[in-house]
């Protein structure tokens, strides 16, 4: 490593003030600091030692965390093609040309991803002269996982630039922005191309194979919300659901694991629960947010169920949890420390809202059939109205104690 | 009404090197020195002596102009070897040589029975002009306090819960009646209590345990309980406009022997700490004593850090340094001035954290002590938090709140988030835990000033 070291010093002074490359001084300290843990030490007054933690270490974390859910797309994208285009129906068979196809089809949306937004990270690091965000190694995997895998690649580009440009670049970077910014990308990709993100045909990869007869690709969701038009039971009809492929498709437990249509990382509630206990083990998300955003949700389908005036809304509420998005949503997008609410009360509320708001948007709005974006967005909106509220509430004791 | 208060939030950071409870034998210090910038809030120094001129323990060598009436002394007899100026000619240490044998200035001497009667104004001239007072602190603002102020309470914090803490029972050792004195004179102060907080986990030192005229409070925790700051928050909260006094035992005490013996005895222990240090054992000396002799010849290797203080609130000096006017420790630590290969993802338990994030394992030995060094491990970033500081601030205030209005130099908003509270002590946890690696006690200081002189 001394090489690389003494490579890395030989060239600094490039950089530094009044070298040549001087503008690009930002770009080198990225890679200087990623490849080496900085030689900065304590300042002469204050403390003299400080915890191992850093920001990198923290945002790694959380990629860490979104593995077993990539992991997991990767094979179902191979998987639910495979189905429909009725190569096979076992879940094991054929797993080496699933998990190659899925690969094939994953990758390279994790990788414009990446290099999309480190671009714009880049050019904005360079511009404004601040060091580059690794906020951005989460946002980069967070928003492959949360589109299906037939979107087009120049789609993921542009929602990607857009994201990182209009919700965090123009706040002042990571840790200025308001809105969750890969929750950003996916809400200008349904607005700004519906075709390629909702609907019954984009969520399983068929390529120029057709599907198998009595394939129908709609989501759970999907399936949800029309047995509520038609009258038919909830469960009933995630029964019957593409019965012809095989039995109980969209049966709670295959909901739960995720052998589901849908976006790439999203379909698997318990991936996302085993992300949430690496978050919640190693302390880098709250625990309030994601207990509460399934508390909400589930008591919000107990509330429907009360006054259930259609089968969608009659619904048993622990479907809520594991049809769409909800677990990973609650799980890696409400907890981003930045767009969420910043105090521990506030947490609470928030998280519980956010649960709340999805299954009313689900279950009431014809337009959405998946309510965790748009509540997390609008929640990312009212977070900072949550923490004054709980902020004032702090003043107001200290007030309150001045005057007795 | 005596209180026992247990707190929960807080953190212990358990270090290599604690100073074992024997005096040492190291050469005795030839120079002291009195550094004005261990002052805060000093606000235009002036020095009365000249390089050359005499001086015995406790003849006054300093004073601020806008607090003329208190005095800063000088700790042993001597001569006066340089007044050392830095930038813009501001004050930084007056050195002293000090004399083999310690003479003393002579102040007004009171029996114990006498002292029942003392005035108050008396006491308070008494302490001004020997320069015992600068031991007492103010809050807010943590200051030496205004002789002409009357504070509703008096908190003195009978331990410390820094890292590698020095035992006050030790530090005190013999100095019980000067202590209970010290209490005597304090009460006369005050038209409050006089509190003498103590550590509810283990047992009272005997010093403490018999103390008559004060609440007696037992407050257990993990640090930052020791800190008088959060004791006071939990015990009676400064308001705005509210004005309480505290002061460390090793004042008391030296105020007891201001009156019984009538003399400025500036001797004190001081606790040699830190991993780097070959004996971590106490010394006998004086304030302001230089560390060469404690550090030349007492250290593992050479690339150290001599730290005067401990390592949450600490500064850095020189290895021919002096020890600041309000601590009773120095700290030795390795200096972390290394690069360190993809430092930043490598698994590691031999690194303190407080965080549990990828390959921090620290966690998993709660107990094991640990020898860092002062690299700050990560470059500062923008606040991106997620509740930890919150975690280790045992108070009813909103940390990461309370910063950012600093920062944005909101006044309404930082008297309403409770700056009076505070000072940098109280928040020095913090900034050890920050993963963004903010300047949290600077910070608070800069809120402070902002307060303070507007």
């Amino acid at each position: 490593m001394k090489f690389l070291r003494d490579l890395l010093d030989k060239q600094k002074p490039l950089f530094h003030k009044g070298g040549k490359l001087e503008n690009l001084y930002y770009l080198f300290e990225a890679g200087e600091t990623f490849l080496f843990k900085p030689n900065h030490t304590a300042g002469i007054k204050g403390t003299q030692v400080k915890d191992a933690i850093d920001l990198k270490r923290m945002m790694i974390t959380v990629v860490i965390a979104m593995i077993p859910c990539l992991l997991f797309g990767i094979y179902n994208t191979g998987h639910q093609h495979f189905l429909a285009t009725g190569q096979t129906a076992g879940l094991w068979e054929e797993f080496g040309p699933k998990f190659m196809l899925g690969l094939q089809l994953v990758l390279p949306i994790v990788i414009v991803s990446y290099a999309a937004g480190g671009l714009v990270e880049a050019i904005f690091a360079v511009i404004r002269k601040h060091p580059l965000n690794e906020g951005f190694l989460v946002t980069g995997m967070l928003i492959p996982l949360v589109v299906p895998a037939s979107l087009p690649l120049w789609q993921v580009a542009l929602a990607t630039i857009f994201a990182v440009v209009i919700a965090k670049e123009v706040f002042g970077g990571t840790g200025m922005n308001i809105l969750n910014v890969a929750m950003t990308a996916r809400a200008f990709l349904y607005f700004a191309y519906p075709a390629q993100i909702s609907g019954d045909q984009v969520w399983t990869y068929l390529g120029d194979k057709t599907p198998v007869d009595g394939f129908s690709g709609a989501t759970a969701l999907a399936v949800a919300y029309n047995s509520g038009v038609e009258g038919e039971s909830v469960t009933t009809a995630l029964n019957n659901h593409n019965a012809s492929l095989g039995d109980g498709l969209y049966g709670f437990a295959n909901l739960f694991i995720g052998w589901i249509p849908g976006s790439i990382g999203e379909t698997s509630t318990l991936m996302a629960l085993i992300g949430a206990a690496i978050l919640i083990v190693t302390g880098v998300a709250s625990w309030k947010i994601i207990v509460s955003g399934f508390a909400g949700a589930y008591i919000m389908g107990l509330g429907m169920n009360l006054f259930a005036v259609n089968e969608y809304m009659a619904m048993p509420p622990e479907y809520h949890w594991v049809v769409g998005g909800l677990a990973f949503g609650v799980v890696f997008m409400a907890t981003d420390p930045v767009s969420a609410s910043q105090t521990e009360y506030g947490k609470w509320i928030y998280g519980f809202l956010i649960g709340v708001l999805t299954v009313i948007i689900r279950v009431t709005n014809p337009a959405y059939p998946e309510g965790i974006m748009l509540a997390v967005l609008f929640m990312n909106v009212f977070a900072p109205l949550i923490d004054h509220y709980v902020v004032k509430a702090n003043k107001n004791r200290r007030l309150q104690r001045a005057t007795v | 009404m005596s209180k026992t208060i247990k707190l929960k939030k807080g953190f212990d950071i358990n270090l290599v090197g604690k100073a074992e409870k024997q005096l040492g034998d190291f050469k005795s210090a030839k120079t002291f020195a009195l550094k004005p910038t261990d002052f805060i809030g000093m606000q235009r120094p002036k020095v009365t002596v000249n390089e050359g001129d005499t001086v015995k323990a406790g003849t006054p060598i300093l004073f601020d102009k806008a607090m003329a009436a208190v005095q800063y002394v000088a700790p042993v007899s001597g001569e006066i070897v340089e007044v050392k100026r830095g930038d813009r000619r501001k004050l930084l240490e007056i050195k002293i040589l000090a004399d083999s044998e310690i003479s003393y200035e002579s102040f007004d001497k009171f029996s114990e029975e006498a002292l029942k009667s003392l005035s108050r104004e008396d006491a308070v001239s008494n302490l001004c002009k020997s320069g015992v007072w600068p031991q007492i602190i103010q809050r807010p603002y943590g200051i030496v306090a205004n002789p002409e102020d009357t504070p509703k309470a008096i908190f003195i914090s009978a331990f410390d819960t820094h890292p590698l803490a020095p035992d006050y029972a030790f530090l005190l050792e013999g100095e019980g009646k000067n202590f209970q004195a010290g209490i005597n004179v304090l009460g006369k102060l005050t038209t409050g209590k006089v509190h003498v907080n103590v550590d509810g986990a283990t047992q009272v030192p005997e010093i403490f345990a018999n103390i008559k005229g004060a609440e007696l409070n037992k407050i257990s925790g993990p640090h930052p309980a020791g800190n008088v700051g959060i004791q006071i928050h939990h015990l009676d909260p400064v308001n705005k406009g509210e004005v309480v006094w505290t002061i460390n035992p090793y004042g008391v005490v030296q105020i007891g022997k201001l009156f019984l013996e009538g003399k400025y005895d500036a001797s004190k222990r001081v606790a040699i700490t830190g991993s780097e240090a070959k004996k971590a054992v106490y010394v006998q000396t004086y304030m302001g004593a230089c560390v060469d002799t404690l550090v030349e010849g007492n250290t593992k290797q050479d690339h150290i850090r001599v730290v005067s203080g401990n390592v949450l609130t600490g500064e850095r000096i020189n290895r021919d340094g002096y020890i600041g006017f309000y601590n009773h420790q120095i700290t030795l630590l390795p200096e972390g001035d290394q690069y360190e290969f993809l430092g930043w993802m490598k698994p590691t338990a031999s690194r303190l954290s407080y965080h549990r994030a990828l390959g921090l394992l620290s966690f998993m030995k709660p107990k094991k002590e640990f020898v860092l060094d002062t690299n700050t491990n990560g470059e500062e970033r923008a606040f991106v938090q997620t509740g930890v500081f919150e975690d280790v601030t045992p108070m009813d205030i909103l940390p990461v709140y309370l910063l950012k209005a600093i920062m944005a130099e909101d006044f309404d908003e930082m008297e309403e988030l409770g700056i009076y509270e505070v000072i940098e002590e109280d928040l020095a946890l913090c900034e050890f835990v920050d993963v963004s690696k903010h300047p949290v006690q600077e910070i608070v200081r800069k809120g402070i000033d902002l307060i303070q002189y507007s």
